[in-house]
């Protein structure tokens, strides 16, 4: 059906997209990895020479960067969890019939809205600070001795915080999902005497697998680049405990100003994304072929 | 695409307005001092006719942004808002004007700043920046509390004083914390006070061969000694706590002592944020005997990129905002109290100034006892009080206050933050070519 | 839904589902809240919900260091101006892979989305110094350029799920009717994808307006954005949560506004394919 032409014409309206992406990628990805064989200190640049390797060794070889993976890991896991669990609850609740609906769905989404330092910033100070926020005056009124949210448990604060902020997002696709599912088909079920239970898993979830890739596929692309909110809050700390790979590479490049190191780091947050990237393709790929 | 020719329009109105009269960008830090110069400084632009536009940024930001572009020769910025700490780096570096027409100008009067302070704005001999204010460390404790508990300040406290008297103070009941100390990890956060201690209990971050020294006995002593004290007197969460945290508790009535920068002192004295304001003592930062009392120098300072294509215009700038002249006419607007401290001698020459400033006479003695060049016992191979001016420093010392926090907080012991310090530290230095 | 309910039933799920709003709306509510308590009341203890005076100083402090509108304006122009662009680009790509596909459209997706993946922190000075070179520094245009690569791989991805939906009967028969390209997109598809490319114009504007790393690395004085004035309050010497309260609802209450009034636009296209 398409013809030679209107191939042609579809290639020239990718072009300039393609193009510019390709260049926006090339571009900085070379000059990453130029520098990350060059030992670069930004703040001694009489010293530039080539680096060989050594860069990649000293940035694989440092104390933080295992942990770093594994922070990493559990800031996207966590955070999806979060959302993907408690965007399905509230995603069914928001379905159900009630009093001000177009309201509470305001309510819901309006942590999307804001900006992340904002989130960050009054997480940090008005809600978890351990002196005058307000999850320790609640803590105090029951008589508990008020958590020091980013001392105690600082990777789980960051996660509730990056949480707060994705779950309107996670909700409002799988609401869309929910609601797209025929009524016909609720109805029979109801008919052939399911509960609500088995509703819920036999008929709502399978529908929702779609629009559950789909999120953990747009949510990964963002968190595995959670920055502003580690920075803010606990600035990867205490120890090592919330600092995941790109803080690390903002040590490195932005605080050592180690471009070289830097560079390293980025070159391999980009491989091990990608490699999380295929595994999503392929899961989600499978999903979004149909 | 209706809407783009609007667009294109707009974006060129917005590029077209920005380039009129003569103007200067200065990149400040939102501490209360420059906020006050940036709202006096309409006085400077009525005086001059030099338009002034102002990037004031939260202080990680702020240092991020100017040492890429000074680094990068990015040009962005006419005037920079710098510590004692990037100066000397940049000034080797030729990224800094060098400030020598201010030096002789006799109206600015040069020889008026405060030798420690001046001394670390220059490299051999040659002004690189001037001081806004400066700052060295000293000890406010609440003289109602001390007398509760049956002591007495002495007038050369030592840390075993500090320790005993925080501990008799410390009322866990009403919520009172006999000391409160920096723990929330930064090089110049929790570091700056760690390694002052150090440097009283004889401490150093590197031995003349650039060897890091966390592995010595000495470095225990001090980290217990300060784990061991916050964890008996010190408020809960102290990890998290900077100095704007130790400032509200402070504030609040809930510390029997506070060491910090000597800065802290106008702020705890004023009635109209302190519910202590009347019952605050002051005295010299402890040392162990030895008469070491840290060695805490810091100031912020004004210095012109060389990037800059204005530097008469930001050299007036930098007068106007370092002269004497501005400290009276913050003083006529904000009272004496408020003016910028630690950076001339005149101001401590200043009866109206003494006298509304009751901590003006030990903040000048610590200020003039700070000693950057042999900051401890032993020798060092670098220059810096609270922390060592090596481009190195930045990132090392807010990894090393990651782990000192940790040890603080609980979530590692001494022995492992020490260890773990010692094999960063040493891995930084061969990075950077220091040691093999 | 309308499925009949007991009433009992409605007024538990209200009543539920208004508990879980004002949740997870309560950081917002309380940072509004505090932006009109004084300093000390914002950090009374026990805290102090409402102010006992309703005081508008915080704002006028707020304003009165840093221009508010300036940075405002900026905003606007970049996340409005890198969306326009971005959709100048992105849809007739996104229409060529939904209309057109071969068997390479699945993987061109994929590596556009791939190319967000690259950490900003790693190639912040690089960029500089691309910047600096072609005196893009502290430039609407030049930021405005940055922000239209980050977030087109997005826009294309929005739309050409959006595209994809649109049923191919109806391009058929206007081509029977012998309609010509430009015709069959201005006539045929644009009507039916407005609502997409509304979403994607909402959704973008409200990403682009958030973006807190680049816009405050590349600009200084001039092309600053509310990123960079939220920064300005975000630690100062001593706790100034009113004033932190204020800029932070100054800096929010625009993109949240736009949300709110366009929430029903903003959600009917933002399926990104999850709906079938």
């Amino acid at each position: 059906m398409a013809t030679r032409q209107t191939r042609a014409l579809a290639r020239t309206m990718m072009a300039p997209a393609v193009v510019l992406l390709l260049l926006w990628m090339i571009v900085p990805l070379g000059m990453t990895i130029y520098f990350s064989f060059q030992n670069y200190n930004l703040l001694n640049p009489a010293m530039q020479s080539f680096a060989g390797w050594f860069n990649y060794e000293f940035f694989v070889t440092d104390p933080a960067f295992v942990q770093s993976m594994v922070n990493t890991l559990l800031l996207v896991g966590g955070v999806l969890a979060i959302t993907v669990i408690g965007g399905t609850l509230i995603a069914l609740l928001l379905d159900q019939p009630m009093f001000g609906q177009g309201i509470v769905r305001i309510l819901v989404i309006s942590p999307f809205f804001v900006m992340p330092p904002v989130a960050a910033l009054i997480w940090k100070n008005m809600l978890m600070h351990p002196g005058y926020g307000i999850f320790a005056h609640i803590a105090r009124f029951f008589g508990i001795s008020p958590i020091d949210w980013f001392a105690q448990v600082p990777l789980f604060a960051v996660i509730l915080i990056v949480a707060w902020q994705w779950l309107p997002f996670a909700t409002l696709i799988l609401l869309t999902a929910m609601q797209s599912l025929s009524e016909e088909q609720l109805e029979a079920s109801e008919m052939d005497g399911a509960n609500a239970f088995n509703r819920f898993f036999y008929i709502i979830l399978p529908h929702l697998a779609r629009a559950i890739t789909v999120v953990v596929l747009i949510q990964t692309i963002f968190l595995l680049a959670i920055f502003a909110e580690i920075l803010v809050t606990t600035n990867g700390g205490p120890g090592y405990n919330s600092t995941n790979l790109t803080f690390l590479v903002y040590r490195t490049a932005l605080l050592n100003y180690d471009i070289g190191g830097g560079s390293a780091g980025g070159v391999i947050a980009v491989i091990l994304a990608n490699i999380v990237a295929i595994f999503l393709m392929r899961a989600v790929g499978k999903n979004l072929d149909t | 695409m209706k809407n783009t020719p609007f667009l294109v329009g707009a974006l060129t109105i917005a590029l077209v307005g920005s380039a009129s009269a003569q103007s200067l960008t200065i990149a400040t830090v939102n501490n209360g001092d420059m906020i006050r110069m940036q709202e006096l400084s309409s006085g400077f632009t009525d005086e001059t006719g030099i338009e002034l536009n102002w990037v004031v940024l939260e202080e990680n930001t702020l240092r991020q942004r100017v040492t890429t572009d000074i680094a990068t020769g990015g040009g962005q910025y006419d005037i920079m808002t710098i510590g004692n700490y990037e100066v000397p780096i940049w000034g080797r570096q030729g990224w800094l004007a060098p400030l020598d027409d201010l030096a002789e100008d006799a109206d600015y009067n040069v020889d008026d700043l405060l030798p420690a302070i001046r001394g670390g704005l220059s490299v051999d001999g040659t002004l690189y920046a001037v001081p806004f204010y400066g700052e060295s460390s000293m000890i406010m404790y609440r003289t109602d509390l001390l007398e509760e508990a049956g002591l007495e300040m002495p007038e050369n406290p030592t840390w075993e004083f500090v320790a005993e008297a925080a501990r008799a103070m410390t009322d866990r009941e009403n919520d009172i914390n006999g000391i409160c100390l920096r723990g929330k990890a930064g090089w110049g956060e929790n570091m700056a006070l760690i390694t002052s201690m150090a440097n009283a209990f004889g401490g150093r971050w590197f031995d003349e061969d650039w060897n890091p020294q966390f592995d010595q006995p000495v470095w225990n002593e001090v980290l217990n000694f300060y784990v061991d004290l916050m964890n008996d007197a010190g408020p809960a969460g102290a990890s998290s706590n900077g100095f704007n945290e130790n400032l509200a508790l402070f504030q609040q009535g809930r510390c029997g002592m506070w060491i910090d920068a000597t800065v802290a002192a106008s702020f705890v004295s004023n009635p109209d944020d302190s519910e202590v304001a009347d019952m605050v003592g002051y005295a010299v930062a402890p040392d162990t005997g030895n008469d070491n009392r840290g060695n805490w120098l810091w100031s912020w300072n004004l210095g012109i990129p060389e990037s800059s294509q204005q530097k008469d215009a930001a050299k007036q700038f930098l007068a106007w905002a370092t002269s004497q002249e501005y400290t009276n006419l913050v003083a006529e607007n904000e009272g004496w109290a408020n003016v910028p401290p630690g950076t001339r001698t005149s101001l401590y020459e200043n009866p109206d100034y003494i006298e509304a400033a009751p901590f003006a006479e030990i903040t000048l003695d610590a200020i003039n006892a700070a000693d950057t060049v042999n900051p401890t016992v032993d020798p060092v191979p670098y220059v810096g009080g609270q922390f060592v001016a090596i481009p190195e420093f930045q990132g090392l010392g807010t990894t090393v206050g990651q782990l000192f926090s940790a040890a603080l907080a609980g979530q590692s012991s001494v022995d492992d933050a020490l260890s773990q310090a010692q094999s960063v530290a040493e891995r930084e230095m061969r990075r950077g070519g220091y040691m093999n | 839904m309308a499925r009949s309910v007991r009433p009992q039933t409605k007024i538990a799920f209200t009543v539920l589902a208004w508990l879980v709003g004002l949740i997870l709306f309560f950081p917002i509510l309380w940072a509004i809240l505090t932006s009109f308590k004084t300093e000390s009341e914002a950090i009374a203890s026990p805290p102090v919900v409402l102010p006992s005076v309703w005081t508008l100083e915080n704002y006028f402090d707020v304003q009165a260091r840093s221009d508010y509108f300036k940075h405002f304006f900026n905003s606007v122009l970049i996340s409005v101006g890198s969306t326009l662009i971005g959709l100048f680009i992105g849809v007739p790509a996104a229409w060529s892979m939904a209309f057109s596909p071969t068997k390479r459209t699945k993987d061109i997706l994929m590596w556009m989305l791939s190319t967000k993946m690259m950490p900003a922190v790693g190639v912040v000075v690089p960029i500089y110094l691309l910047f600096r070179d072609w005196q893009l520094l502290d430039t609407v245009h030049g930021l405005t350029f940055v922000l239209t690569m980050i977030n087109l791989p997005i826009i294309i991805w929005m739309l050409y799920t959006y595209f994809r939906e649109i049923p191919v009967d109806i391009l058929e028969a206007a081509r029977m009717d012998g309609a010509e390209l430009w015709k069959e997109i201005v006539y045929v598809l644009v009507p039916m994808a407005i609502p997409g490319i509304a979403s994607t114009l909402l959704l973008n504007v409200i990403l682009a307006w958030n973006e807190a790393f680049w816009t405050i690395n590349l600009t200084a004085a001039q092309a600053a954005p509310l990123t960079a004035f939220i920064s300005s309050f975000s630690s100062p010497q001593g706790l100034f949560w009113a004033k932190l309260s204020a800029a932070s609802t100054l800096a929010i209450a625009p993109i949240l506004l736009l949300g709110w009034f366009s929430q029903k636009q903003l959600v009917r296209g933002l399926t990104f394919g999850a709906v079938k």
